[in-house]
Protein backbone atom coordinates (compact mmCIF):
# COMPACT_ATOMS: atom_id res chain seq x y z
CA UNK A 1 0.00 0.00 0.00
CA UNK A 2 2.90 2.47 0.90
CA UNK A 3 6.56 1.59 -0.28
CA UNK A 4 8.58 4.53 -0.23
CA UNK A 5 12.92 3.49 -1.37
CA UNK A 6 15.49 6.51 0.71
CA UNK A 7 13.09 8.80 0.75
CA UNK A 8 15.00 12.25 2.15
CA UNK A 9 13.86 15.65 2.89
CA UNK A 10 16.35 18.57 3.47
CA UNK A 11 15.42 21.91 4.38
CA UNK A 12 18.28 23.93 4.09
CA UNK A 13 21.20 22.28 6.02
CA UNK A 14 18.59 20.33 8.00
CA UNK A 15 18.08 16.71 6.90
CA UNK A 16 14.35 16.53 8.25
CA UNK A 17 13.74 12.68 6.97
CA UNK A 18 16.83 10.63 5.98
CA UNK A 19 16.72 7.78 3.55
CA UNK A 20 13.41 6.13 5.19
CA UNK A 21 12.34 2.73 3.08
CA UNK A 22 8.93 2.19 4.63
CA UNK A 23 7.33 -0.87 3.41
CA UNK A 24 3.04 -1.07 4.37
CA UNK A 25 1.26 -4.10 3.11
CA UNK A 26 -2.64 -4.00 2.65
CA UNK A 27 -4.51 -5.21 5.95
CA UNK A 28 -1.95 -3.22 8.19
CA UNK A 29 -2.75 -0.88 11.12
CA UNK A 30 0.88 0.46 10.97
CA UNK A 31 2.17 2.17 13.90
CA UNK A 32 4.50 4.95 12.67
CA UNK A 33 6.12 6.23 15.64
CA UNK A 34 8.82 8.87 16.92
CA UNK A 35 9.02 11.68 18.74
CA UNK A 36 7.51 15.34 18.32
CA UNK A 37 10.54 16.61 15.65
CA UNK A 38 11.43 12.98 14.63
CA UNK A 39 10.11 13.66 10.87
CA UNK A 40 6.93 12.39 11.41
CA UNK A 41 4.82 14.78 9.82
CA UNK A 42 7.13 15.70 7.35
CA UNK A 43 7.29 12.06 5.96
CA UNK A 44 3.48 11.72 6.23
CA UNK A 45 3.26 15.00 4.18
CA UNK A 46 5.33 13.60 1.69
CA UNK A 47 3.44 10.14 1.12
CA UNK A 48 0.25 12.43 0.43
CA UNK A 49 2.39 14.84 -2.07
CA UNK A 50 1.86 18.06 0.15
CA UNK A 51 5.85 18.21 0.96
CA UNK A 52 8.08 17.32 -2.54
CA UNK A 53 10.83 14.87 -1.54
CA UNK A 54 14.61 15.85 -1.67
CA UNK A 55 15.26 12.32 -3.20
CA UNK A 56 13.68 8.82 -3.03
CA UNK A 57 10.63 7.81 -4.01
CA UNK A 58 6.90 7.04 -2.74
CA UNK A 59 4.36 4.31 -3.88
CA UNK A 60 1.36 5.04 -2.77
CA UNK A 61 -1.18 1.71 -3.81
CA UNK A 62 0.85 0.87 -6.20
CA UNK A 63 1.59 4.12 -7.96
CA UNK A 64 4.24 6.57 -8.38
CA UNK A 65 3.42 10.02 -5.98
CA UNK A 66 3.37 12.84 -6.03
CA UNK A 67 2.47 12.27 -10.39
CA UNK A 68 -0.12 9.73 -9.71
CA UNK A 69 -1.79 11.55 -7.18
CA UNK A 70 -5.23 12.86 -8.90
CA UNK A 71 -5.97 8.78 -9.25
CA UNK A 72 -4.13 7.44 -6.04
CA UNK A 73 -5.46 10.17 -3.58
CA UNK A 74 -8.87 9.65 -4.60
CA UNK A 75 -8.87 6.00 -2.99
CA UNK A 76 -6.93 7.47 0.61
CA UNK A 77 -8.55 8.61 3.27
CA UNK A 78 -6.14 11.32 5.26
CA UNK A 79 -6.06 13.23 8.72
CA UNK A 80 -2.61 15.87 8.66
CA UNK A 81 -1.86 17.32 11.73
CA UNK A 82 -5.58 17.88 13.28
CA UNK A 83 -8.71 18.20 11.25
CA UNK A 84 -9.36 21.95 9.62
CA UNK A 85 -12.85 23.00 7.95
CA UNK A 86 -14.82 26.43 7.44
CA UNK A 87 -15.95 27.63 10.63
CA UNK A 88 -19.07 30.14 9.77
CA UNK A 89 -20.66 26.38 7.85
CA UNK A 90 -22.04 22.97 9.68
CA UNK A 91 -20.06 20.15 9.42
CA UNK A 92 -22.53 18.83 6.46
CA UNK A 93 -21.58 21.78 4.38
CA UNK A 94 -18.36 21.56 4.85
CA UNK A 95 -18.04 17.60 4.03
CA UNK A 96 -19.95 18.48 0.86
CA UNK A 97 -17.93 21.11 0.07
CA UNK A 98 -15.10 19.05 -0.09
CA UNK A 99 -16.62 16.09 -1.61
CA UNK A 100 -17.61 18.75 -4.57
CA UNK A 101 -14.32 19.67 -4.95
CA UNK A 102 -12.39 16.84 -6.34
CA UNK A 103 -13.11 13.56 -8.44
CA UNK A 104 -15.09 10.46 -7.74
CA UNK A 105 -17.89 11.95 -4.92
CA UNK A 106 -20.55 11.26 -7.17
CA UNK A 107 -24.02 14.08 -6.85
CA UNK A 108 -25.99 11.08 -6.39
CA UNK A 109 -24.79 9.23 -3.83
CA UNK A 110 -23.69 12.83 -1.52
CA UNK A 111 -26.28 13.21 1.13
CA UNK A 112 -26.37 9.63 1.15
CA UNK A 113 -22.61 9.32 1.87
CA UNK A 114 -22.31 12.14 4.24
CA UNK A 115 -25.04 11.16 6.50
CA UNK A 116 -23.62 7.75 6.95
CA UNK A 117 -20.25 8.90 8.14
CA UNK A 118 -21.30 11.13 10.16
CA UNK A 119 -23.62 8.51 12.05
CA UNK A 120 -20.23 6.55 11.82
CA UNK A 121 -18.17 9.12 13.97
CA UNK A 122 -20.97 9.90 15.89
CA UNK A 123 -22.19 13.49 15.03
CA UNK A 124 -25.45 12.97 13.10
CA UNK A 125 -26.96 14.84 15.78
CA UNK A 126 -25.31 18.08 15.60
CA UNK A 127 -27.70 19.74 13.00
CA UNK A 128 -26.74 22.95 11.72
CA UNK A 129 -24.57 24.32 13.80
CA UNK A 130 -21.63 26.27 12.37
CA UNK A 131 -18.10 24.05 13.26
CA UNK A 132 -17.19 27.17 15.01
CA UNK A 133 -19.15 25.81 17.80
CA UNK A 134 -17.53 22.65 17.71
CA UNK A 135 -15.24 21.10 20.62
CA UNK A 136 -12.01 19.99 19.67
CA UNK A 137 -12.94 16.52 19.58
CA UNK A 138 -16.22 16.92 17.29
CA UNK A 139 -13.63 18.77 15.10
CA UNK A 140 -11.58 15.63 15.14
CA UNK A 141 -14.88 13.30 14.26
CA UNK A 142 -15.58 16.18 11.60
CA UNK A 143 -11.78 15.79 10.18
CA UNK A 144 -12.19 11.85 10.38
CA UNK A 145 -15.57 11.75 8.88
CA UNK A 146 -13.99 13.82 5.75
CA UNK A 147 -11.37 10.91 5.28
CA UNK A 148 -13.89 8.08 5.08
CA UNK A 149 -16.21 9.98 2.87
CA UNK A 150 -15.43 8.00 -0.01
CA UNK A 151 -14.92 4.50 1.81
CA UNK A 152 -10.69 4.86 1.49
CA UNK A 153 -8.86 1.76 0.84
CA UNK A 154 -6.32 3.58 2.89
CA UNK A 155 -6.37 5.45 5.54
CA UNK A 156 -3.72 7.89 7.15
CA UNK A 157 -3.78 9.12 10.07
CA UNK A 158 -1.57 11.57 11.47
CA UNK A 159 -1.84 11.98 15.68
CA UNK A 160 -5.52 10.99 15.45
CA UNK A 161 -6.11 11.25 19.40
CA UNK A 162 -4.33 14.53 19.96
CA UNK A 163 -6.34 16.57 22.30
CA UNK A 164 -9.07 13.96 22.80
CA UNK A 165 -10.44 13.16 25.89
CA UNK A 166 -9.84 9.82 27.54
CA UNK A 167 -13.63 8.68 26.28
CA UNK A 168 -12.89 10.32 23.01
CA UNK A 169 -9.47 8.27 22.31
CA UNK A 170 -11.29 5.33 23.06
CA UNK A 171 -14.28 5.95 20.49
CA UNK A 172 -11.30 6.50 17.90
CA UNK A 173 -9.69 3.63 19.21
CA UNK A 174 -12.86 1.29 18.69
CA UNK A 175 -13.41 2.99 14.89
CA UNK A 176 -10.09 2.20 13.56
CA UNK A 177 -10.39 -1.36 14.48
CA UNK A 178 -13.79 -1.40 12.85
CA UNK A 179 -12.54 0.38 9.67
CA UNK A 180 -9.87 -2.48 9.34
CA UNK A 181 -12.26 -4.97 10.13
CA UNK A 182 -14.19 -3.61 6.77
CA UNK A 183 -11.09 -3.54 4.42
CA UNK A 184 -9.02 -0.37 5.20
CA UNK A 185 -5.07 -0.57 5.91
CA UNK A 186 -4.50 2.32 8.44
CA UNK A 187 -1.02 4.47 8.72
CA UNK A 188 -1.69 5.68 12.01
CA UNK A 189 1.53 7.91 12.87
CA UNK A 190 1.81 8.90 16.44
CA UNK A 191 4.17 9.38 19.37
CA UNK A 192 2.16 7.63 21.96
CA UNK A 193 3.56 4.01 22.03
CA UNK A 194 0.17 2.69 24.59
CA UNK A 195 -2.12 3.68 22.01
CA UNK A 196 0.09 1.95 18.93
CA UNK A 197 0.83 -1.26 21.07
CA UNK A 198 -2.99 -1.49 21.21
CA UNK A 199 -4.11 -1.29 17.52
CA UNK A 200 -1.23 -1.85 15.68
CA UNK A 201 -0.10 -5.28 13.78
CA UNK A 202 3.28 -3.57 12.23
CA UNK A 203 5.44 -1.12 14.09
CA UNK A 204 7.86 1.26 12.17
CA UNK A 205 9.91 3.65 14.33
CA UNK A 206 11.57 7.10 13.31
CA UNK A 207 14.28 8.44 14.99
CA UNK A 208 15.50 12.01 14.11
CA UNK A 209 14.74 11.17 10.44
CA UNK A 210 15.53 7.77 9.94
CA UNK A 211 13.86 4.66 10.21
CA UNK A 212 15.80 2.68 12.50
CA UNK A 213 12.96 -0.49 13.33
CA UNK A 214 10.40 -2.10 10.94
CA UNK A 215 8.80 -5.34 12.27
CA UNK A 216 5.33 -6.59 13.08
CA UNK A 217 4.33 -6.12 16.73
CA UNK A 218 4.13 -9.63 17.32
CA UNK A 219 7.62 -10.25 16.77
CA UNK A 220 8.91 -7.63 18.09
CA UNK A 221 7.25 -8.66 20.68
CA UNK A 222 8.02 -12.62 21.19
CA UNK A 223 8.17 -14.17 24.19
CA UNK A 224 12.62 -14.18 24.93
CA UNK A 225 12.86 -17.32 26.44
CA UNK A 226 12.47 -16.55 29.96
CA UNK A 227 9.48 -17.11 32.44
CA UNK A 228 8.23 -14.54 34.54
CA UNK A 229 6.93 -15.80 37.96
CA UNK A 230 5.94 -14.20 40.98
CA UNK A 231 5.52 -16.00 44.50
CA UNK A 232 5.26 -15.19 48.24
CA UNK A 233 8.12 -17.79 48.80
CA UNK A 234 11.25 -16.09 46.95
CA UNK A 235 13.60 -17.72 48.68
CA UNK A 236 12.40 -20.94 48.54
CA UNK A 237 11.83 -20.32 44.93
CA UNK A 238 15.69 -18.76 44.80
CA UNK A 239 17.22 -21.87 46.36
CA UNK A 240 15.01 -24.73 44.35
CA UNK A 241 15.73 -22.75 40.61
CA UNK A 242 19.52 -22.25 41.23
CA UNK A 243 21.25 -20.49 38.82
CA UNK A 244 18.53 -20.38 36.56
CA UNK A 245 16.84 -17.31 38.11
CA UNK A 246 17.17 -13.68 38.55
CA UNK A 247 15.47 -11.49 40.95
CA UNK A 248 13.57 -8.75 39.18
CA UNK A 249 12.28 -6.45 41.33
CA UNK A 250 9.79 -8.44 43.30
CA UNK A 251 9.43 -10.87 40.85
CA UNK A 252 12.02 -13.91 38.98
CA UNK A 253 13.33 -14.06 35.91
CA UNK A 254 13.40 -17.66 35.42
CA UNK A 255 15.41 -19.15 32.03
CA UNK A 256 13.27 -21.80 30.09
CA UNK A 257 9.92 -20.63 27.95
CA UNK A 258 8.16 -23.77 28.97
CA UNK A 259 6.04 -22.19 31.74
CA UNK A 260 4.05 -25.16 32.31
CA UNK A 261 6.88 -27.36 33.60
CA UNK A 262 8.37 -24.76 35.58
CA UNK A 263 4.71 -24.30 37.18
CA UNK A 264 4.77 -28.22 38.23
CA UNK A 265 8.46 -27.76 39.54
CA UNK A 266 7.89 -24.95 41.60
CA UNK A 267 4.41 -26.95 42.92
CA UNK A 268 5.57 -29.90 43.58
CA UNK A 269 8.39 -28.10 45.95
CA UNK A 270 5.72 -26.93 47.62
CA UNK A 271 6.43 -23.06 46.14
CA UNK A 272 3.19 -21.01 46.22
CA UNK A 273 2.83 -19.01 42.23
CA UNK A 274 1.24 -16.17 42.01
CA UNK A 275 1.92 -14.88 39.05
CA UNK A 276 3.43 -16.52 36.10
CA UNK A 277 3.85 -16.08 32.06
CA UNK A 278 6.40 -16.08 29.45
CA UNK A 279 8.22 -12.48 29.57
CA UNK A 280 7.51 -10.59 26.68
CA UNK A 281 9.29 -7.24 25.62
CA UNK A 282 7.10 -3.84 26.18
CA UNK A 283 7.07 -1.83 22.82
CA UNK A 284 8.68 0.57 24.94
CA UNK A 285 11.55 -1.44 25.54
CA UNK A 286 12.35 -2.33 21.79
CA UNK A 287 11.95 1.32 20.66
CA UNK A 288 14.01 3.12 23.24
CA UNK A 289 16.38 0.17 22.62
CA UNK A 290 15.95 0.48 18.81
CA UNK A 291 16.58 4.35 19.12
CA UNK A 292 19.44 4.06 22.09
CA UNK A 293 21.52 1.75 19.71
CA UNK A 294 20.73 4.72 16.91
CA UNK A 295 22.16 7.49 19.88
CA UNK A 296 19.86 9.35 22.13
CA UNK A 297 16.11 8.16 23.27
CA UNK A 298 14.27 9.89 21.25
CA UNK A 299 10.19 8.89 21.78
CA UNK A 300 9.08 11.18 24.91
CA UNK A 301 8.04 7.89 26.24
CA UNK A 302 6.64 9.33 29.98
CA UNK A 303 3.01 8.58 29.72
CA UNK A 304 3.67 5.50 28.71
CA UNK A 305 5.92 4.13 30.85
CA UNK A 306 3.67 4.52 33.47
CA UNK A 307 1.10 2.65 31.79
CA UNK A 308 3.30 0.10 30.82
CA UNK A 309 4.70 -0.09 34.98
CA UNK A 310 1.22 -0.43 36.00
CA UNK A 311 0.32 -3.65 33.59
CA UNK B 1 -14.18 22.84 -8.29
CA UNK B 2 -14.72 26.36 -9.78
CA UNK B 3 -18.56 25.74 -8.91
CA UNK B 4 -17.32 24.72 -5.14
CA UNK B 5 -15.27 28.21 -4.92
CA UNK B 6 -18.27 30.24 -6.19
CA UNK B 7 -20.48 28.57 -3.87
CA UNK B 8 -17.98 29.40 -0.51
CA UNK B 9 -17.65 33.24 -2.21
CA UNK B 10 -21.25 33.66 -1.86
CA UNK B 11 -22.14 31.81 1.54
CA UNK B 12 -19.18 33.81 3.42
CA UNK B 13 -20.76 36.53 5.00
CA UNK B 14 -17.54 38.93 4.43
CA UNK B 15 -17.99 38.97 0.79
CA UNK B 16 -21.13 40.44 1.44
CA UNK B 17 -20.23 42.71 4.23
CA UNK B 18 -17.50 44.20 2.29
CA UNK B 19 -19.51 44.29 -0.90
CA UNK B 20 -21.79 46.87 1.10
CA UNK B 21 -19.01 48.63 2.87
CA UNK B 22 -18.03 49.21 -0.85
CA UNK B 23 -21.09 50.67 -1.46
CA UNK B 24 -21.66 52.71 1.21
CA UNK B 25 -19.53 55.43 0.33
CA UNK B 26 -21.28 56.31 -2.62
CA UNK B 27 -24.42 56.01 -1.39
CA UNK B 28 -23.53 58.54 1.38
CA UNK B 29 -21.89 60.84 -1.32
CA UNK B 30 -25.22 60.66 -3.50
CA UNK B 31 -27.06 61.46 -0.45
CA UNK B 32 -24.61 64.87 0.99
CA UNK B 33 -24.94 65.51 -2.45
CA UNK B 34 -28.81 65.61 -2.67
CA UNK B 35 -29.36 67.08 0.58
CA UNK B 36 -26.80 70.31 -0.21
CA UNK B 37 -26.91 70.29 -3.43
CA UNK B 38 -23.47 71.08 -3.45
CA UNK B 39 -21.26 69.40 -6.60
CA UNK B 40 -17.57 69.73 -7.32
CA UNK B 41 -16.63 72.30 -9.95
CA UNK B 42 -16.41 70.44 -13.15
CA UNK B 43 -12.84 69.53 -13.49
CA UNK B 44 -12.21 68.65 -9.80
CA UNK B 45 -13.16 65.79 -7.44
CA UNK B 46 -14.18 62.42 -8.77
CA UNK B 47 -14.83 62.04 -12.10
CA UNK B 48 -18.33 63.08 -13.39
CA UNK B 49 -19.60 64.15 -9.64
CA UNK B 50 -20.13 67.62 -10.72
CA UNK B 51 -22.20 65.79 -13.60
CA UNK B 52 -24.57 64.26 -11.70
CA UNK B 53 -26.42 67.09 -10.12
CA UNK B 54 -28.14 67.85 -13.26
CA UNK B 55 -27.67 64.33 -14.59
CA UNK B 56 -28.73 60.99 -12.06
CA UNK B 57 -27.97 58.86 -14.88
CA UNK B 58 -24.36 59.47 -14.83
CA UNK B 59 -24.20 58.65 -11.21
CA UNK B 60 -23.08 55.00 -11.64
CA UNK B 61 -20.22 55.94 -13.32
CA UNK B 62 -19.43 58.86 -10.34
CA UNK B 63 -19.99 55.93 -7.73
CA UNK B 64 -17.32 53.51 -9.73
CA UNK B 65 -15.15 56.62 -10.15
CA UNK B 66 -15.14 56.70 -6.43
CA UNK B 67 -14.64 53.33 -5.16
CA UNK B 68 -11.81 52.82 -8.10
CA UNK B 69 -9.30 54.72 -6.72
CA UNK B 70 -8.61 52.84 -3.10
CA UNK B 71 -12.17 51.32 -1.96
CA UNK B 72 -12.34 48.40 -4.74
CA UNK B 73 -8.90 48.15 -4.91
CA UNK B 74 -8.40 47.20 -1.16
CA UNK B 75 -11.52 44.98 -1.29
CA UNK B 76 -10.11 43.15 -4.14
CA UNK B 77 -6.35 42.87 -2.77
CA UNK B 78 -8.27 41.06 0.40
CA UNK B 79 -10.23 38.64 -1.37
CA UNK B 80 -7.42 37.66 -3.34
CA UNK B 81 -5.34 37.92 -0.71
CA UNK B 82 -7.27 35.62 1.21
CA UNK B 83 -7.73 33.26 -1.63
CA UNK B 84 -4.43 30.58 -1.34
CA UNK B 85 -3.11 31.97 2.19
CA UNK B 86 -6.80 31.87 3.85
CA UNK B 87 -7.03 28.29 3.47
CA UNK B 88 -3.43 27.82 4.85
CA UNK B 89 -4.09 29.50 7.60
CA UNK B 90 -7.55 27.76 8.08
CA UNK B 91 -5.53 24.50 7.65
CA UNK B 92 -7.97 23.30 4.93
CA UNK B 93 -5.76 23.82 2.18
CA UNK B 94 -3.82 20.55 2.94
CA UNK B 95 -7.47 18.86 2.66
CA UNK B 96 -8.48 20.29 -0.10
CA UNK B 97 -5.19 19.12 -1.53
CA UNK B 98 -5.82 15.72 -1.13
CA UNK B 99 -8.88 15.74 -2.14
CA UNK B 100 -7.43 15.36 -4.08
CA UNK B 101 -7.57 18.86 -5.86
CA UNK B 102 -4.66 19.73 -8.13
CA UNK B 103 -2.67 22.78 -7.33
CA UNK B 104 -3.54 24.46 -10.69
CA UNK B 105 -6.93 23.30 -11.07
CA UNK B 106 -7.12 24.79 -7.42
CA UNK B 107 -5.34 28.32 -8.26
CA UNK B 108 -7.82 28.50 -11.49
CA UNK B 109 -11.06 28.00 -9.20
CA UNK B 110 -9.58 30.92 -6.76
CA UNK B 111 -8.95 33.28 -9.33
CA UNK B 112 -12.40 32.53 -11.35
CA UNK B 113 -13.76 33.23 -7.83
CA UNK B 114 -11.48 36.61 -7.10
CA UNK B 115 -13.24 37.39 -11.22
CA UNK B 116 -16.90 36.72 -10.04
CA UNK B 117 -16.26 38.72 -6.71
CA UNK B 118 -14.83 41.70 -8.92
CA UNK B 119 -17.93 41.21 -11.29
CA UNK B 120 -19.86 41.33 -7.94
CA UNK B 121 -18.52 43.99 -6.35
CA UNK B 122 -18.63 46.58 -9.92
CA UNK B 123 -22.72 45.74 -10.62
CA UNK B 124 -24.18 46.41 -7.25
CA UNK B 125 -21.99 49.29 -6.97
CA UNK B 126 -23.04 50.58 -10.43
CA UNK B 127 -26.75 48.75 -9.82
CA UNK B 128 -26.84 51.24 -6.35
CA UNK B 129 -25.44 53.94 -8.17
CA UNK B 130 -28.31 53.82 -10.64
CA UNK B 131 -30.58 53.31 -8.02
CA UNK B 132 -29.45 56.43 -5.95
CA UNK B 133 -29.06 58.51 -8.93
CA UNK B 134 -32.23 58.16 -10.09
CA UNK B 135 -34.11 58.54 -6.72
CA UNK B 136 -31.82 61.25 -5.44
CA UNK B 137 -30.38 63.53 -7.99
CA UNK B 138 -31.04 65.15 -10.99
CA UNK B 139 -33.28 64.11 -13.52
CA UNK B 140 -32.98 65.89 -17.34
CA UNK B 141 -36.45 66.36 -18.77
CA UNK B 142 -37.06 63.38 -20.63
CA UNK B 143 -38.12 65.56 -23.80
CA UNK B 144 -34.27 65.99 -24.38
CA UNK B 145 -33.03 63.07 -22.95
CA UNK B 146 -29.52 64.05 -24.03
CA UNK B 147 -26.70 63.37 -21.85
CA UNK B 148 -23.92 66.05 -22.64
CA UNK B 149 -20.61 63.91 -22.63
CA UNK B 150 -17.26 65.31 -21.49
CA UNK B 151 -16.06 66.63 -24.74
CA UNK B 152 -19.75 68.93 -24.24
CA UNK B 153 -21.32 67.17 -27.02
CA UNK B 154 -24.43 65.24 -26.60
CA UNK B 155 -25.06 61.74 -25.77
CA UNK B 156 -27.84 59.69 -26.46
CA UNK B 157 -29.35 57.41 -23.89
CA UNK B 158 -28.32 54.51 -25.44
CA UNK B 159 -25.18 55.74 -26.11
CA UNK B 160 -24.67 56.55 -22.76
CA UNK B 161 -25.97 52.70 -21.33
CA UNK B 162 -23.63 51.10 -23.85
CA UNK B 163 -20.67 53.24 -22.58
CA UNK B 164 -21.40 52.65 -18.87
CA UNK B 165 -21.20 48.98 -19.91
CA UNK B 166 -17.86 49.58 -21.28
CA UNK B 167 -16.86 51.42 -18.40
CA UNK B 168 -18.18 48.99 -15.89
CA UNK B 169 -15.77 46.29 -17.66
CA UNK B 170 -12.88 48.32 -18.25
CA UNK B 171 -13.09 48.97 -14.12
CA UNK B 172 -13.22 45.43 -13.93
CA UNK B 173 -10.27 44.46 -16.18
CA UNK B 174 -8.39 47.45 -14.06
CA UNK B 175 -8.80 45.43 -10.76
CA UNK B 176 -7.28 42.15 -12.27
CA UNK B 177 -4.09 43.16 -12.48
CA UNK B 178 -4.25 43.87 -8.58
CA UNK B 179 -6.18 40.59 -8.17
CA UNK B 180 -3.28 38.28 -10.08
CA UNK B 181 -0.60 40.44 -7.47
CA UNK B 182 -2.19 39.34 -4.37
CA UNK B 183 -2.96 35.81 -5.26
CA UNK B 184 0.73 35.39 -5.85
CA UNK B 185 1.42 37.10 -3.22
CA UNK B 186 -1.08 35.00 -1.59
CA UNK B 187 0.68 31.78 -2.95
CA UNK B 188 3.86 33.08 -1.20
CA UNK B 189 2.87 33.20 2.69
CA UNK B 190 0.41 31.52 4.71
CA UNK B 191 -1.23 35.24 6.58
CA UNK B 192 -4.12 36.48 4.52
CA UNK B 193 -3.08 39.77 5.41
CA UNK B 194 0.60 39.93 4.53
CA UNK B 195 -0.73 38.42 1.16
CA UNK B 196 -3.43 41.46 1.08
CA UNK B 197 -1.47 43.89 2.63
CA UNK B 198 1.76 43.34 -0.30
CA UNK B 199 -0.84 44.31 -2.87
CA UNK B 200 -2.13 46.83 -1.09
CA UNK B 201 1.97 48.42 -0.87
CA UNK B 202 2.49 48.18 -4.46
CA UNK B 203 -0.55 50.09 -5.18
CA UNK B 204 0.26 52.95 -3.07
CA UNK B 205 3.43 52.85 -4.48
CA UNK B 206 2.37 52.99 -7.60
CA UNK B 207 0.23 56.08 -6.68
CA UNK B 208 2.70 58.36 -5.41
CA UNK B 209 5.19 57.73 -8.25
CA UNK B 210 2.31 58.73 -10.47
CA UNK B 211 2.74 61.81 -9.39
CA UNK B 212 6.36 62.51 -9.32
CA UNK B 213 7.46 63.76 -12.65
CA UNK B 214 10.76 62.48 -11.84
CA UNK B 215 9.31 59.18 -12.03
CA UNK B 216 8.25 59.68 -15.29
CA UNK B 217 9.97 56.79 -17.00
CA UNK B 218 8.04 54.26 -14.98
CA UNK B 219 4.34 55.88 -15.39
CA UNK B 220 3.60 53.60 -18.26
CA UNK B 221 3.70 50.58 -15.92
CA UNK B 222 2.36 51.74 -13.02
CA UNK B 223 -0.51 49.42 -12.12
CA UNK B 224 -2.88 52.14 -11.55
CA UNK B 225 -1.24 54.59 -14.19
CA UNK B 226 -4.80 54.26 -16.84
CA UNK B 227 -7.13 53.11 -14.11
CA UNK B 228 -9.06 56.53 -14.41
CA UNK B 229 -9.14 55.51 -18.29
CA UNK B 230 -12.77 54.92 -18.15
CA UNK B 231 -13.67 58.26 -18.49
CA UNK B 232 -12.25 58.44 -21.94
CA UNK B 233 -15.01 56.12 -23.15
CA UNK B 234 -17.17 59.41 -22.31
CA UNK B 235 -15.47 61.31 -24.89
CA UNK B 236 -16.46 62.38 -28.11
CA UNK B 237 -15.78 60.20 -29.93
CA UNK B 238 -14.34 57.88 -27.46
CA UNK B 239 -10.66 58.15 -26.83
CA UNK B 240 -9.52 54.53 -27.69
CA UNK B 241 -5.18 55.31 -26.73
CA UNK B 242 -5.28 55.05 -22.88
CA UNK B 243 -8.14 52.65 -22.98
CA UNK B 244 -5.96 50.39 -24.75
CA UNK B 245 -2.72 50.56 -23.43
CA UNK B 246 -4.82 50.17 -20.07
CA UNK B 247 -6.39 46.85 -21.03
CA UNK B 248 -3.02 45.65 -22.34
CA UNK B 249 -1.10 46.65 -19.40
CA UNK B 250 -3.55 44.57 -17.23
CA UNK B 251 -3.44 42.05 -19.39
CA UNK B 252 0.63 42.02 -18.94
CA UNK B 253 0.31 41.95 -14.90
CA UNK B 254 -2.06 39.46 -15.25
CA UNK B 255 0.47 36.85 -17.13
CA UNK B 256 3.16 37.69 -15.66
CA UNK B 257 1.92 37.32 -11.80
CA UNK B 258 -0.44 34.75 -12.59
CA UNK B 259 2.93 32.63 -14.17
CA UNK B 260 4.54 33.08 -10.85
CA UNK B 261 1.48 32.53 -8.64
CA UNK B 262 1.24 29.19 -10.69
CA UNK B 263 5.40 28.49 -10.86
CA UNK B 264 5.70 29.03 -6.61
CA UNK B 265 2.19 27.29 -5.48
CA UNK B 266 2.79 23.93 -7.85
CA UNK B 267 5.91 23.40 -6.93
CA UNK B 268 5.92 24.51 -3.10
CA UNK B 269 5.95 22.61 0.23
CA UNK B 270 2.70 22.52 1.73
CA UNK B 271 3.33 22.41 5.32
CA UNK B 272 0.51 24.65 6.76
Amino acid sequence: MIVTSALTKRYGQVLAVDQVDLDVRAGDIYGFLGANGSGKTTTVRMLLGLVLATSGEVELLGRPMPRAAAEVLAHVGALVEGPAAYGHLSGRVNLSLLDAAGRGGALRTRKRRISAVLEQVGLDSVGRRPVRAYSLGMRQRLGLAAALLRTPRLLVLDEPTNGLDPQGIREMRELMIELHKRGSTIFLSSHLLAEVEQLCTRVGVLDRGRLVLQDQLADLRAPTGRTVVGTPDLAAAQALLDGRSQLQGDRLLVRGADAAALNAELVAAGVRVAELGPERRTLEEVVLAATDAAGTPGVDAAADRQRARRR
Amino acid sequence: MILVELRKLVRRPRTWVTIGLLDALPTLVAVLLAITDLGPSPGTGPAFLSAVLSDGSLFPLAALGIVLPLFLPVAVAVVAGEAIAGEAQGGTLRYLLVRPVGRTRLLVAKLVSVVGFVVLAVLVVAITGYVTGALLLGDQPVATSVTTSVSGSGLSQEEVWQRTGLAMGYVMLSMLGVASVALFFSTLTDTPLSAALGAMALLIASTLLLTLDAADVLAPYLPTRYWLAFVDLFRDPILWRDVIRGALQQGAYVLVFLGAAWANFTTKDITS
